[in-house]
């Protein structure tokens, strides 16, 4: 077991390198100048021209110049010193900027993953029970629906209806649970749709099989057999679906956390990239990347918790 | 020559109340599939009387496992069964849910094929053996425990108390096998449906199965019906067998008087593609039950076919007091 998790952590470092190298390369290829767009952003406003002897500033400050691997690797070698660098535009240091705007989208994502799998297994489960019956329909139409709307779209909606017309929540803000309702509503509903699916197909499969018949063949109630038997094997790729959601929030829901100005980690990546602010790019990306290979290996340790197949074999 | 000896045994085993346990009468198990439908079992009659085993043997797709599972109504729901199945003169069909549960697992049980499949992975054998004890007996449950303790060592299962703990896939084929056969005979039924008991398994498991089988129906006196494909087993354990070919019965006798002298030229092909017998396979293969043809349904296959066979549908009819075959040009 402790052989599986080195190695799963050892691959985690290669992941997390090579994404940060994609990052980094990938940003020398979007349009748009990288001192000018710094310039712009961090010292004199977006509506000044900048002149040539503040570009050239900018360049020899932040060693623009330097080949891209030598920047990269002034970057990682800073990086495993333990330093994640110094933002271009607040000018504090990545680590504290990170550190400030985690705990909103950890907040946001475990939440709306919660509300999402509490939601999503019952209606998975009553939906594949009730197969082709009207509650299958409607939920499946339910869930059609849902996975089919775009988040802003959903988001806004629901502001109009919850916060304009009701009057029951508050349109923005951070730190009481009034303001979490819609970001986690839209979230939310947007992943159990998908998990709902997952889960009645899982079930659907589930309760074909043969083991099924054995359990019912002994006499057992039909409620015995669907919780006791079908619903935690058809649980497994839930938990999937669900680990790899959770994992893609982790990374901050970048329009959500806009429409609502949720203070998340997705927004301080978009408004990095605007501005070029490259340390705080790449610190923003080593975060997201850390989050989801993290919770791989935490889903898939949770799911050897539930399989003994993999528990007991291959030798972990 | 082996085969008709052990079945010789067997008959002058047989029990001698002849009360009848289960009697099967024109029982019709359709499918609906995509609107066509599908005739799995199809007029099919039989009986078995208290400690019988009966054997049904038949190629794969011939319905035979839809038979077993009719009687204990565990098809899917797109299957019909019309018919009757009287279980100690009582209705199995007319029963409500909640009367046939009680009757599942306590007086017909089902041993699955596919040891390998009708396991649940994420459970404790244990405890899936358990759960059958503590559905039907009133026991407390270390008492229950205990009793399923006792089977496994009745079934040669080493260490119970550590097997009890294992997963399915700890555990062989053969261990699978008797986990459920343990599931099974755990409370004392009246009729144990075995279907394909030896599939998949070698020929020294083979043996070890049978044993067991056999020794569970003589020490109970349990009735069985015994879902085979395989002429040795069904020769080895049963009383009487009859073949199914394309959902119909197609001969019913006395195992010994249907091995010496099959009657039907479907039995009699069975018989010589045994290994033992030369191997000779029947021509062609099963026909798939949405397309039957017409006439006898084994006709395209039977080298004794004439016209009549491709015109019309042969009954079952009585050869002697115990002996039924449904052919125009019974072998003799």
């Amino acid at each position: 077991m402790l052989l599986y998790i080195s190695k799963r952590l050892a691959a985690t470092v290669l992941v997390i390198v090579a994404a940060s190298m994609l990052t980094f390369l990938i940003l020398n290829l979007i349009p748009g100048v990288t001192p000018i767009m710094i310039l712009k952003y961090a010292f004199i406003g977006l509506e000044e021209v900048p002149n040539d002897s503040e570009i050239a500033t900018i360049i020899e400050r932040f060693n623009l110049n330097d080949p891209l691997y030598k920047q990269y690797f002034r970057w990682l070698m800073e990086v495993l010193g333990g330093n994640l660098g110094t933002s271009y535009v607040y000018g504090l240091p990545v680590s504290t900027l990170l550190l400030s705007k985690l705990p909103a989208t950890v907040l946001l994502a475990a939440t709306s993953t919660v509300f999402s799998l509490v939601i999503s297994i019952p209606l998975g489960i009553v939906s594949a029970i009730n197969r082709n019956t009207l509650i299958d329909h409607f939920c499946r139409l339910g869930s059609l629906f849902f996975v089919s709307m775009p988040n802003f779209w959903l988001g806004l909606i629901l502001i109009i209806i919850f916060s304009l017309k009701l009057d029951l929540f508050p349109v923005t803000g951070y730190g009481k649970l009034e303001h979490l309702v819609l970001p986690c509503l839209t979230l939310g509903s947007g992943m159990a749709a998908v998990t709902t699916r997952v889960m009645r197909s899982s079930m659907l499969e589930v309760l074909n099989q043969d083991y099924i018949i054995t359990a019912r063949a002994k006499g057992l109630s039909e409620t015995i057999v669907i919780f006791r038997h079908a619903v935690r094997n058809a649980l497994l790729p839930v938990i999937t679906v669900a680990g790899l959601q959770f994992g893609h929030l982790l990374g901050g829901s970048v329009i959500v956390e806009t429409v609502f100005s949720w203070p998340g980690v997705g927004k301080l990546l978009v408004d990095s990239i605007l501005a070029r602010d490259i340390p705080l790019i790449q610190g923003c990306i080593l975060l997201i990347a850390t989050a989801y290979a993290l919770i791989n290996l935490f889903v898939d340790l949770f799911y050897a918790l539930l399989d003994p197949k993999i528990r007991y074999g291959r030798g972990l | 020559m082996v085969l008709v000896q052990t079945a010789m045994e067997n008959s002058e085993q047989k029990a001698k109340t002849a009360e009848t346990l289960l009697e099967i009468r024109n029982l019709k198990t359709y499918f609906k599939i995509n609107g066509s439908i599908v005739k799995a079992v199809d007029n099919v009659s039989l009986k078995i009387i208290n400690g019988e085993i009966l054997g049904l043997i038949g190629e794969t797709g011939c319905g035979k496992s839809v038979l077993g599972l009719s009687i204990l109504r565990l098809l899917p729901e797109n299957a019909k069964i019309e018919g009757n199945l009287l279980f100690r003169g009582k209705e199995i069909l007319s029963l409500s849910k909640a009367e046939m549960r009680k009757l599942r697992g306590k007086e017909i049980v089902l041993i699955p094929q596919n040891p390998s499949t009708s396991l649940n992975p994420l459970m404790q054998i244990g405890c899936q053996v358990l759960e059958a004890v503590i559905r039907h007996h009133n026991l407390k449950k270390s008492e229950a425990v205990s009793k399923v303790l006792d089977l496994f060592s009745k079934l040669k299962l080493q260490e119970p108390p550590r097997k009890f703990r294992d997963f399915p896939h700890q555990l062989s084929g053969g261990m699978k096998q008797r986990v459920l056969m343990a599931m099974g005979v755990a409370c004392n039924p009246k009729l144990i449906i075995v279907d394909e008991p030896t599939k998949g398994l070698d020929a020294v498991l083979r043996i070890e199965v049978v044993r067991m089988l056999k020794e569970t129906a003589s020490a109970a006196g349990t009735s069985m019906l015994l879902i085979t494909h395989d002429f040795s087993v069904a020769a080895a354990l049963a009383h009487r067998i009859a073949v199914m070919y394309a959902g119909e019965i197609v001969e019913m006798g006395k195992t010994a008087a249907v091995l010496r002298n099959p009657r039907h030229p479907y039995t009699a092909g069975l018989l010589n593609s045994l290994p033992g017998k030369g191997f000779n396979p029947i021509p062609g293969s099963s026909p798939s039950i949405i397309s039957l043809p017409e006439g006898c349904r084994f006709h395209p296959r039977c080298s004794r076919a004439n016209m009549k066979c491709t015109a019309s549908h042969p009954e079952l009819v009585k050869l002697n007091d115990d002996h039924f075959v449904r052919c125009f040009n019974v072998c003799f």
